[in-house]
C-alpha cells in the first residue's frame, strides 16, 4: 500500500511545524520525525518500507513507524489511488433554533455613503419608492420579538440587533422594543440582549444614557480619521461626517462602559490605510475593538477593491496580526477583531457547512415584518423566508439550506480554507455574480492567505500561552459573539 | 501520541477518541476492563461487512454470498462446534465445494 499526504494545510510558526487538517479542522503541532515523513511523501507516493529506509540514517525505524501510524490515525496520510474518506453532507437538524434576529427598524439614512449596499449603486431593494414602509412600527417590532422567542424556543438566550438605515432615526421604537423584549423574555424564562449599529451622527446624551443603562451593545460604522471618514461617509449635502461623529463617539465611550463598543470599518480602494485607521480608532478615539470589511460591490465601481487592493489589505493585516499574537501571549487585549474572530474559530475547531448563520440561526426583518436571510436582504421578495406574523416557510428555508450547503460549491471542494470560509458572504456573491449560491471566487487567494496568517498567529500563541485560548472554549449556553456577522 | 501535539479543541477531541479506541483485544470470557472498549475475540460480535443483510435488509445484494458465512466460521476463526475440524480429522470436507456460492449443497455432514 502506497501512502500519500491527506488533506491538510501545513504552516510554520516560531520555528515549529503545524498541520491544519481538512475536513476535521484539527490543529496539530508535529515534531521533526513527522515533518520528515510528510516531506518524504510530498515527493510522491511511497510504501511504508520506502519511508523507513529513506529516513533510517536520521531517525530510528521504530520512531518513524510510530509516526506513520499516528499520522495515519489523524488522517494526515491516506492510501494512494483510493478516494479520500467520504464526508457525508450534514444538514442542520429540524427545528434548529433562531439565535439572532436583526431588525431593520428603518431603511432611511441621514448619510449618503456612496458605497452603501442599501442605497448605493448595488442596492437590492428600492427603499425610496418600494412597497416597504420607511420605518418599522412599534407593533411590527413587538411581533418580531414574539417571533424570535417562538423560533428560538430551545435557546436559553436570544439576541435582538437593531439595524438600518440609521437606527437612531427610529429611536422611540428601539426603546419600546427593548422594554417589551425584556418583559416577554422574562415571561418565557429566557435572557435576551440587544445590540445596535449606528453611524453615530444622531447620538445625544439621553440616547447614550439609555444605551448604557440598558446594556445595549453598540457598533459604530466609522471609516477612520477625518480624511478617510469624509471620503465616503458624507451627508446628503456632500459634507463629511467626521467632525460631527468624533465628539459624539468619544462621549459614548466615556459614558457607556457596560458593553465593549466596537468600530466597524468599510474598506474601499481609496481608503486602505488600515494600520493608521486602526491606531486612530483604538488609540485616539478609544474603541475597544476595530473590525474591517472590504466594501461589497460589483466590479465596475471605482471604489471596488481589486487584486492589488487585496494585496495591500493583506500586507497591512499582516502587520497588525503579530501585535495581536504578542498581546495574546502576554494575556492582554488587543482589539483587532478580524484576527480575534478567526483565531477564535480556529481554536474551537469550527467547520462550517454554511458561511454564516443567515437563514438558520440568524435572520433579518424588513420594516414591514418580512423575514429575509439576513439584514442585507431585508425587503427583497426574492430572498424572503416568511413573515414575523406567520413565521418562516419551512419549504423555502430547507430549499435555501439544501442549495447553499458548501458541498454543492464545487470550487470550494479542493480548497483547504473551506471549513472557515464555506464560499463566503451570500450578499457579496449576489452582488458580484447575481447568485447567492456562487462561491466568492474573487477573494479566494485573499481568504487563504488571511487564514494562513491567522493560523500562524494561533499556532504560536496557543503553544506559548494556552490559557489565553481556554477562555474562548465553547460554553454550554448560546454563543454571544454575533456582532461580526453584521 | 508521541510525535503530534494537539493544539486546538478539535485536535484534543481526536486524540481522546483515538486513545479510547485503542483498547487491547481480549477474549470473550474475560470481563471487559473498566473505561476502555471491549473487543471480543470471536465472530459473534465482529462481522465481516456485508454478509448479514444488504442495503434493503434482504440477502439478494450482499457483497459476499450468504454461504460465505460458513467459511468465515471455518477459516476466519476456528469454531469447531459449528464446522468440522479440518485440521485433525476432516481435512477434505470442503473438497467438493470449490465455490461456496455455487457448490454449497455438496457439503455434507461429517462423521468422525
Amino acid at each position: 500500500m502506497k501512502l500519500i499526504p491527506g488533506e491538510f494545510h501545513p504552516f510554520e510558526s516560531a520555528g515549529r511545524q503545524f498541520l491544519y487538517l481538512v475536513p476535521s479542522v484539527a490543529v496539530f503541532a508535529v515534531d521533526e520525525t513527522a515533518s520528515a515523513v510528510l516531506n518524504e511523501l510530498s515527493r510522491g507516493p511511497k510504501e511504508r518500507g520506502e519511508i523507513l529506509s529513506a529516513l533510517y540514517r536520521r531517525f530510528a525505524p521504530s520512531d518513524v513507524a510510530g509516526t506513520i501510524d499516528e499520522l495515519w490515525r489523524i488522517r494526515a496520510l491516506r492510501q494512494s489511488g483510493m478516494p479520500p474518506p467520504p464526508t457525508p453532507k450534514q444538514m442542520p437538524p429540524d427545528g434548529f433554533p433562531l439565535t439572532t434576529l436583526v431588525l431593520n427598524i428603518t431603511n432611511q439614512c441621514n448619510l449618503s455613503c456612496a458605497y452603501c449596499y442599501e442605497y448605493g449603486d448595488d442596492k437590492i431593494v428600492d427603499t425610496e419608492n418600494g412597497k416597504q414602509p420607511k420605518f418599522m412600527s412599534a407593533e411590527t417590532a413587538r411581533e418580531s420579538v414574539d417571533f424570535l422567542l417562538r423560533q428560538g424556543e430551545h435557546n436559553r438566550a436570544v439576541h435582538l440587533a437593531f439595524f438600518g438605515g440609521e437606527t437612531l432615526l427610529n429611536f422611540p421604537v428601539v426603546q419600546s422594543t427593548i422594554e417589551y423584549g425584556r418583559q416577554r423574555a422574562a415571561d418565557c424564562g429566557k435572557t435576551i440582549d440587544f445590540s445596535l449599529t449606528t453611524n453615530a451622527t444622531l447620538l445625544r446624551p439621553e440616547i447614550i444614557e439609555f444605551l448604557a443603562e440598558n446594556q445595549v451593545g453598540v457598533t459604530i460604522s466609522i471609516d477612520g480619521p477625518k480624511e478617510t471618514q469624509d471620503q465616503f461617509r458624507v451627508f446628503k449635502s456632500g459634507v463629511g461626517s467626521y467632525d460631527i461623529v468624533a465628539p459624539k463617539v468619544k462621549e459614548l465611550l466615556k459614558r457607556h462602559k457596560s458593553r465593549p463598543i466596537g468600530a466597524r470599518v468599510t474598506l474601499t480602494a481609496q481608503t486602505l490605510d488600515i494600520v493608521r485607521t486602526f491606531r486612530h480608532l483604538r488609540d485616539e478615539i478609544g474603541f475597544w475593538e476595530v473590525g474591517f470589511a472590504p466594501v461589497t460591490t460589483s466590479t465596475a465601481r471605482e471604489y471596488a477593491i481589486e487584486n492589488d487592493g487585496y494585496n495591500r489589505m493583506l500586507a497591512q493585516f499582516e502587520q497588525l496580526a503579530p501585535e495581536y499574537r504578542d498581546a495574546a501571549i502576554a494575556n492582554q487585549h488587543h482589539g483587532f477583531s478580524n484576527v480575534k474572530d478567526t483565531v477564535e474559530e480556529l481554536h474551537k475547531g469550527m467547520s462550517k457547512a454554511y458561511p454564516c448563520g443567515a437563514g438558520l440561526g440568524l435572520m433579518g426583518v424588513a420594516t414591514d415584518g418580512d423575514i429575509a436571510l439576513c439584514h442585507r436582504f431585508s425587503g427583497s421578495p426574492e430572498h424572503k423566508l416568511g413573515n414575523v406574523r406567520s413565521g418562516v416557510d419551512p419549504l423555502v428555508q430547507i430549499g435555501f439550506l439544501e442549495k447553499h450547503h458548501v458541498d454543492h460549491k464545487t470550487d470550494c471542494s479542493v480548497c483547504w480554507a473551506r471549513p472557515l470560509c464555506a464560499g463566503g458572504c451570500y450578499h457579496e456573491a449576489h452582488t458580484r455574480y447575481g447568485d447567492t449560491a456562487h462561491a466568492n471566487l474573487h477573494y479566494c487567494d485573499w481568504i487563504r492567505n488571511w487564514t494562513d496568517i491567522c493560523l500562524r498567529v494561533y499556532g504560536e500563541s496557543a503553544e506559548r500561552n494556552p490559557s489565553y485560548f481556554q477562555q474562548l472554549e465553547p460554553r454550554t449556553d448560546n454563543e454571544t459573539s454575533y456582532a461580526h456577522q453584521l | 501520541m508521541k510525535h503530534l501535539t494537539p493544539i486546538n479543541c478539535k485536535a484534543v477531541r481526536i486524540q481522546q477518541t483515538l486513545e479510547r479506541t485503542q483498547g487491547e483485544v481480549i477474549a470473550l470470557q474475560q470481563p471487559p476492563p473498566q473505561h476502555t472498549p471491549h473487543f471480543p475475540l470471536g465472530c459473534t460480535l465482529v462481522f465481516s461487512p456485508g454478509w448479514e443483510a444488504d442495503s434493503n435488509g434482504g440477502t439478494a445484494g450482499l457483497c459476499q454470498p450468504v454461504e460465505r458465512d460458513l467459511f468465515d466460521c471455518h477459516t476466519g476463526c476456528f469454531w469447531p462446534a459449528q464446522v468440522p475440524d479440518q485440521l485433525n480429522h476432516a481435512s477434505d470436507w470442503t473438497s467438493k465445494c470449490a465455490s461456496a456460492q455455487k457448490d454449497w449443497r455438496n457439503i455434507d455432514l461429517v462423521f468422525p
